[in-house]
């Protein structure tokens, strides 16, 4: 990009052309746009605004699969490989990296829709500047979500990425490719009603600690990521069932090694990722107004 | 025609086309309730509100659109620098980068603030972010300008920098809706306003107006210390109009403030200190509520 320059000297100041240049569309244009867009204006700003942390995020995205292949696939697969030989049909790496990728983004998501969230309203209140713009409370609260969509998107990719050059997706690239909007979607099932109870949030928010610890770890152990639900007892195997990572797991071994999922199971996991994802943005919207217009 | 509203509750007024429109109350008198329900970002119990002849809570980007709003407390996006500051508040209005680019440059030198552009919001004064929240009120090119207490916090120097600024807004045809609980700044930049305190209206005319109504030409400050204020108040009967009792010092409200004075000293008191000045939007709101703004 282009630094803004600086004028030496100042400018010479036009205040009519500061209250009305006449460059600018009208404003009812200005209205009608926002009305339109104003979910990707309000997303653009909270890109931009991630911009500063572009490398740190790059280099977790980027690390964390790295490990995770290494140390589950290799090591412990290994491991696996020579005691049961084959898990699902196949190796363990192949089994595993599938729902480490849904598990891991699920994970980010609950970090970025939670304390962020909790500050746009109390710490930075960055929701109240564009609260005064053309933009509508829903419309902030929608943006927020598709910045993060944007970035877990990235997140996704370059853990497919990693899991291609590892041999890990023998439905070959363009099939396994599909593990990238399954990863997104169960982010989303989780994540956009994370974001709305976060909205509700008014004190310190040290209810996030404990939606850590137990709901997102549970999730991420005994939600068929490292053995198949069916291995757990049936009184635990619930925890699987409404659980957005198993849902998500289940597509995503579909994509990257045609894993058995009947085609009822598919539009069952696909229903269920879909329906929270709506019914946390239906939330997230009502919840912003109320709160941002009180 | 736009630019006025006649706004809720038992708060009823008018703001005419170009007008510099202030209210003026202590705190927690519903100014910035007002405000916030002018942008119908504040959900409304009841009444009749109209801008440019739309209900802001039925019609809220289409009124917004029109506006530029200067809250109280300063809302930058800190992850953001000063110039970008400016850029993606204009996304919010569905602003082209073509147009926001020269726009923000230009509305940098207006805050003075073109040397900081790429500085980071975190490091800025405070005036500094004040005018930059300013700036960036203007990058729709409002018709109406919206200010809660545009200018608490600052040091006079910098309240005196940005009154300029409202000046040349207003000069170039702009509206201006000002809350204030500051008796200067409602001098200074309000061409009419309305006095409201505990949710109500109180008075409303221009400055002077409300100051031939609501007090005399001059006032007499005396003090006579704290212990005997109250003592000599008795004797100060008749010297002028009407006398105001504060803790530090006693208001003698009368036409000729040298003549009272003489007649002070004619009567045998003399105050530790004394000073004849003209009477100001403080002594009309002393007189209106029984008690002075900032208490």
């Amino acid at each position: 990009m282009t630094e803004p320059q600086t004028r030496a000297g100042g400018v010479e100041l036009d205040t009519n052309r500061l209250a009305y240049s006449g460059r600018a569309p009208s404003h009812a244009v200005m209205a009608e746009r926002a009305r339109r867009l104003g979910v990707w204006y309000y997303a653009e700003t909270t890109l931009r605004g991630m911009r500063a942390y572009f490398w740190p995020i790059l280099f977790y995205s980027v690390g964390q699969p790295l490990l995770y292949m290494i140390a589950m696939g290799v090591g412990l697969g290994t491991l696996v490989t020579r005691g049961v030989g084959s898990v699902d049909g196949v190796d363990y790496l192949t089994f595993v990296a599938p729902a480490l990728l849904v598990s891991t983004v699920v994970m980010s998501v609950s970090g970025e829709l939670t304390y962020p969230v909790m500050g746009g309203f109390k710490w930075h209140r960055l929701y109240y500047g564009p609260l005064a713009s053309a933009v509508s409370p829903g419309q902030i609260a929608l943006g927020h979500l598709l910045a993060v969509v944007i970035r877990f998107v990235l997140q996704s990719a370059i853990f497919w990425a990693v899991m291609v050059a590892f041999g890990a997706t023998p439905s070959g690239w363009s099939t396994s490719l599909l593990v990238i909007p399954i990863g997104v979607l169960s982010a989303t099932a989780f994540g956009a009603p994370l974001q709305a109870y976060a909205a509700s949030v008014k004190d310190e928010g040290l209810q996030f600690a404990f939606i850590q610890r137990f709901l997102v770890m549970p999730m991420f152990l005994f939600a068929g990521t490292f053995f198949p639900l069916s291995v757990m007892p049936v009184y635990l195997q619930w925890i699987g069932w409404i659980s957005p990572v198993w849902h998500g797991t289940q597509l995503a071994r579909l994509a990257t090694y045609g894993a058995d999922v009947p085609l009822p199971m598919v539009l069952l996991h696909l229903s269920f990722l879909l329906g929270l994802t709506v019914l946390g943005m239906v939330l997230a919207v009502r919840v912003y107004t109320r709160r941002l217009r009180s | 025609m736009y630019g006025d509203f006649a706004a809720v509750d038992s708060i009823d007024f008018e703001v005419q086309p170009g007008e510099s429109f202030g209210l003026l109350g202590p705190n927690g008198a519903g100014k910035s309730t007002t405000m916030r329900m002018i942008g119908g970002t504040l959900d409304r119990s009841g009444g009749t509100l109209q801008v440019l002849g739309m209900d802001p809570a039925e019609r809220g980007p289409e009124v917004r659109a029109h506006l530029g709003v200067i809250p109280q407390q300063d809302n930058l996006d800190e992850e953001l620098r000063v110039r970008d500051n400016l850029v993606m508040y204009g996304r919010y209005f569905g602003l082209p980068r073509s147009y926001l680019g020269p726009k923000a440059d230009e509305l940098l030198a207006f805050a003075q603030l073109e040397a900081k552009a790429t500085a980071k919001v975190g490091d800025l004064s405070g005036g500094m972010k004040r005018r930059l929240t300013i700036a960036r009120g203007l990058v729709n090119e409002p018709r109406i300008l919206l200010l809660d207490e545009p200018t608490t916090g600052l040091d006079p120097q910098a309240r005196h920098i940005l009154w300029d600024r409202l000046f040349r807004l207003k000069e170039a045809g702009t509206t201006l809706v000002v809350t204030t609980h500051f008796m200067d700044e409602a001098e200074q930049l309000c061409d009419r306003l309305i006095v409201v305190d505990k949710g109500r209206i109180m008075a409303h005319g221009s400055p002077a107006q409300l100051i031939r109504e609501h007090s005399t030409r001059e006032v007499v400050e005396v003090r006579f210390g704290s212990e005997r204020n109250a003592q000599v108040v008795a004797e100060l009967e008749g010297v002028g109009v009407r006398n105001e009792v504060l803790p530090d010092r006693i208001l003698i409200y009368t036409p000729d403030g040298e003549g009272a004075l003489e007649e002070i000293t004619r009567r045998g008191l003399h105050p530790v200190t004394s000073l004849v000045r003209r009477s100001s939007l403080e002594d009309v709101f002393l007189r209106l509520t029984g008690r002075s703004l900032v208490d």
